[in-house]
């Protein structure tokens, strides 16, 4: 906080000396604080603070915040320091996500673009950025369209597609729990591509899908999708709910005693969720796209203890990682091309190797060429109710997944970059 | 007076005009200054109905909506034309407001309120579950607009985004103009006497539903047309555009500016635009100042920032 | 076929009951004061996360009265400071006043609580189904609905037969006249408004037991108890009841043949409803 305010305090004075220069004798408008000073490089975050996804929002940007403070301790970008500014894109209203990303870069011109934890504001913001031609790192959209058929030159993914993660746990689940499944869904993109995925596969091997409820998102009451499910009598029931809607889907389907008759399992888990839920609905057979309680990884123990100091004593997420990954894959690309032109930033990226300390998990995490999506590893594993050691223990990883294996290749995804001339 | 408002009036176009040229320099952005002038359409249209008919509509995002989603629709899957999209857009609003306007027009007061909020909530829902047309949650992408080609002359607003801003403009004033003729005329009048008192009105022989109902029509129509330019201004559109809260931002607006006069509600938007764009990069408690703001000019200005001034000075 | 549509219509009448509860604390607030309170949901997520904070100390049960308790004190100030300037004025301002209230409201227990999900627990024995053939009966739908019952049964006969009851249902018809007799209306309106946070609480707790303990739980909720006030016609609460009632059961039946359509359905119904008796199912003639 008191940063903060130093730091606008400092940037008035910036201003007022820029002012006095031009000649111009007042600037009384209380509003300018638009001349930030010309030497920091800027990356601009602009993710959700309020609403239903404020929480990914702040994780993210608790990730961003430390791996500007690493890359300034180790001499920045181009020997120049970094500046993050934070925007709050809102969770629900896109019109407002699309606004704050023009005034990023139009206004406060930064040289980095990242956001958004929300689908649509991921692919409206990744318009802007085309449009204005500024390099961009979606940290947390999962839509298969941001590097698929909405897929630009400038525009690079950290978190996985949907494809990713139920290639990912497709097997496991098959081999080990039956091949009949049950799907609720949540209605609109991430949900349905998430049951494409699961279909492919199950056609592929001989699988049975005995149903599918597409529930809205935001839903309050999953009972009826529920009832239908039980009543088809799958193997395993699949929950794609992501958020507030899988834990009001979890609590719900605990209450009526589905985890006792059958499977439950679903793709994408994500620590806040089970952290939401009481002990006894953390169940399941999940996907996390980074996980915490890692064994042998370099650096990993000190991202942990840099982050619980930043984060009121609790363990980094999968978000704090986007964050993290996101803010640092800017810096290295810069560094390594010598450059702040998105262009040439955006070809060195194209099959770009993450150094070990800042991928922070086995095996090579590298952004493919072709569709800027980061292959990263996937973390197959169960939910606990109770940690063993640390209370935020809450998954087990059983099994170590490739993100290459798991991707569609890149002539599938439907996407073809298109480099300006 | 009438000097005094002719003055008034030149210096609002002045303003609007030179915008571009000094917005940057206070600190702002164009794209702002569009968000300003598309909104602060939306509240004006608004106002039309609620502080020259006095009628309150808290479901307007809905026809703003329709404008939002007319334009992209268009674009997307028919032609890919900016001014063939803002024309099926402006009808899309205008003939839901049209026939909704029927079911409700003979209600009144807090009823009407809460049914527009109510009717205003199916197109919400209906933007928000359609994927396959509308793309639910994820909004209409993979679309953007057009640069306007007149046949005489190309206007680029789709890389240019003082283009755009004059674009918005231009649409803006002939709205405005429409408006304020409207309200000169006997039929906007007429208006007058239905705000001030419906009863008297009925007595004198004015069919008031039918007015209402034009009224509501009018206002409706317009909120489309700036819902067509803010499709265009984000190259995106997004279920939040039909929602409740944004119909309350369009009331707000009219409200803080001063909803009896006619540049009251751009003053609101001005207003609130900035002040949202500002707090809101200052700190993640934003929603509790634009709430106070809320209570403040519910408590200390009713009448609005204009309605305050005109009182003072005519004491 | 007909087992799964009475399956759903029943579990529809569940949730109506819910919606009913928030209804009839917007309907009481309305019918007596004229105001509609925006701010309900955000009272409701008070209520829940004033729940989740007493628990550990009160257990289930203490905190389900006492957090309804304190957000009603809570609603009692905030009618004592800011709501009683709204009566008497055009509609317009009550609606943008509790508009604004929400915000506060909701950015405020972000503030206090954070935005994360908090974990919510129900006694465990609720948790369970009480049969495998009617497993959609589990111990806290049907404490839900029984204490339900049991609000609205102690609501209407506080109505109906104690004085404060007597007075509100007066002051409904005719504020003036009661304010003639030498009722003072001022509490009157402050001891329902109060009422009415109660029971905003109260649906507060119980959705805490069923959704996830968020900051935005509220926004979503308040909309169909909307439609539930609209449907039952203004200015009668067994109205109310009845559109929470039915709104639930519809959109329990609609999930069943088209679930996309399972939220409009309501709104659906409103139309139809207006057009046929725009006053509503039980409303009185002219009073709005």
């Amino acid at each position: 906080m008191t940063n903060k305010i130093l730091r606008d305090m400092l940037d008035r004075r910036t201003v007022i000396k820029a002012a006095a220069a031009a000649g111009v004798a007042q600037v009384a408008a209380p509003f300018v604080i638009s001349a930030r000073a010309a030497d920091t490089v800027k990356m601009g975050l602009d993710d959700p603070l309020t609403g239903t996804y404020a929480e990914l929002g702040r994780n993210e940007q608790i990730g961003c915040e430390l791996a500007i403070d690493e890359i300034n301790a180790k001499g920045g970008i181009l020997a120049r320091k970094v500046e993050l500014l934070v925007e709050d894109s809102t969770s629900a209203d896109t019109g407002t996500a699309v606004q704050k990303a023009r005034k990023l870069i139009e206004r406060d011109k930064v040289d980095f673009l990242l956001g958004n934890v929300n689908s649509a504001m991921a692919l409206a913001t990744g318009e802007v950025s085309n449009e204005l031609k500024t390099f961009h790192i979606v940290t947390g959209g999962h839509t298969d369209a941001v590097t698929g058929t909405d897929c630009h030159w400038n525009v690079f993914r950290v978190c996985n597609t949907t494809r990713m993660e139920t290639n990912s746990v497709a097997q496991t689940l098959f081999t080990k729990y039956g091949k009949k499944w049950y799907f609720i869904t949540p209605d609109y993109a991430f949900g349905h591509t998430l049951q494409q995925g699961f279909e492919v596969f199950l056609k592929a091997h001989g699988g049975i899908e005995t149903g599918a409820s597409l529930a809205p998102l935001g839903a309050t009451d999953y009972s009826s999708y529920l009832i239908k499910a039980q009543s088809t009598n799958p193997d395993v029931i699949i929950f794609l709910t992501a958020g507030q809607d899988a834990v009001s889907s979890l609590k719900q389907a605990v209450q009526f005693g589905l985890d006792k008759r059958f499977h439950i399992a679903g793709a994408q888990q994500e620590l806040e969720v089970l952290e939401g839920l009481p002990p006894d609905a953390r169940i399941g057979t999940w996907v996390f796209e980074w996980y915490w309680n890692q064994p042998n990884i370099k650096g990993l123990p000190e991202f942990i203890a840099a982050i619980r100091k930043r984060n009121g004593g609790k363990v980094p997420t999968a978000r704090h990682w986007f964050g993290y990954t996101a803010a640092w894959t800017c810096a290295l690309v810069a560094n390594e091309t010598k450059s702040l032109d998105a262009v040439k930033m955006a070809k060195a990226l194209e099959g770009f190797t993450l150094p070990p300390e800042i991928a922070l998990m086995p095996n090579k995490t590298y952004y493919r060429a072709g569709d800027h999506q980061l292959m990263p590893t996937l973390y197959v594993g169960h939910a606990v109710a109770q940690g063993a050691k640390d209370p935020e223990d809450l998954f087990v990883v059983d099994q170590l997944v490739k993100g290459d294996e798991a991707a569609l290749p890149v002539a599938e995804t439907g996407c073809h970059v298109k480099w300006p001339a | 007076m009438p000097l005094d408002r002719r003055a008034a009036d030149a210096v609002v176009w002045l303003l609007l005009l030179t915008m571009p040229f000094w917005l940057n320099w206070i600190g702002g952005y164009t794209a702002l200054g569009t968000r300003v002038v598309v909104l602060a359409l939306a509240a004006m249209s608004l106002n039309f109905l609620l502080g020259f008919t006095g009628v309150l509509s808290f479901g307007h995002a809905a026809y703003f909506g329709l404008g939002v989603y007319g334009l992209g629709l268009t674009i997307k899957y028919l032609v890919p034309s900016s001014l063939a999209g803002m024309a099926l857009g402006v009808i899309a609003g205008t003939l839901a407001a049209m026939i909704l306007g029927m079911l409700i027009v003979r209600l009144r007061g807090i009823y009407f309120a809460m049914v527009t909020i109510a009717f205003g909530q199916v197109f919400y829902f209906i933007a928000y579950r359609w994927n396959d047309v509308t793309g639910g949650d994820d909004g209409l992408s993979g679309w953007r607009r057009l640069p306007v080609d007149l046949g005489f002359a190309r206007i680029d607003i789709l890389n240019s985004d003082s283009a755009l801003y004059y674009w918005s403009l231009f649409w803006f004033a002939v709205a405005v103009a429409i408006m304020a003729a409207l309200l000169h005329s006997p039929f906007g009048r007429t208006l007058l006497a239905i705000r001030e008192n419906e009863r008297r009105a009925r007595f004198l022989g004015i069919p008031i539903d039918r007015h209402i109902w034009l009224s509501w029509v009018i206002s409706c129509g317009f909120v489309s047309l700036s819902g067509t330019l803010y499709a265009l201004l984000n190259n995106f559109a997004d279920p939040h555009d039909l929602r409740w809260d944004q119909s309350g931002d369009f009331v707000i607006m009219a409200v803080l500016g001063g909803m009896r006069n006619f540049w009251g509600p751009l003053i609101g938007a001005a207003i609130y635009v900035v002040l949202q764009d500002y707090i809101s990069s200052q700190t993640e408690n934003w929603m509790s100042f634009i709430g106070l703001l809320f209570v403040l000019v519910v408590m200390f200005f009713p009448r609005g920032l204009l309605g305050m001034l005109r009182r003072r000075a005519a004491p | 076929m007909t087992q799964l549509i009475l399956f759903n219509v029943f579990n529809g009448l569940i949730i109506g009951a819910f919606y009913a509860l928030m209804a009839l604390g917007l309907s009481l607030i309305l019918n007596l004061s004229g105001v509609i309170n925006f701010a309900h949901g955000g009272f409701l997520g008070i209520g829940a996360y004033l729940a989740f904070t007493l628990m550990p100390f009160v257990g289930f049960w203490g905190a389900l009265i006492l957090a309804p308790l304190a957000t009603a004190l809570l609603g009692i100030v905030v009618e004592r400071v800011l709501i009683n300037r709204l009566y008497g004025r055009d509609p317009l301002y009550s609606l943008l006043l509790t508009f604004g209230l929400a915000y506060i409201l909701e950015d405020g227990t972000r503030y206090v609580w954070g935005p994360s999900t908090l974990p919510f627990s129900v006694p465990t024995w609720m948790l369970s189904p009480l049969s495998n053939e009617f497993f959609f009966l589990t111990g806290y739908r049907l404490f839900m609905v029984m204490l339900v019952i049991v609000v609205v049964a102690a609501l209407f006969l506080l109505l109906g037969y104690t004085r404060l009851g007597m007075r509100i249902r007066a002051g409904t018809l005719d504020l003036e006249t009661v304010s003639v007799l030498g009722v003072n209306v001022r509490i009157l309106r402050n001891l329902n408004f109060g009422l009415g946070i109660f029971l905003a609480g109260l649906a507060g707790v119980l959705a805490a037991g069923m959704l996830g303990l968020q900051p935005t739980m509220g926004s979503t909720l308040i909309m169909p108890s909307f439609v539930a006030i609209i449907i039952g016609g203004l200015g009668s609460l067994p109205g109310t009841l009845l559109g929470g009632l039915l709104i639930g059961a519809a959109s329990g039946i609609t999930v069943v043949f088209w679930p996309s359509a399972s939220e409009a359905v309501i709104y659906v119904l409103m139309g139809l409803v207006l057009l046929v008796r725009p006053r509503g199912l039980l409303g009185e003639e002219g009073r709005f």
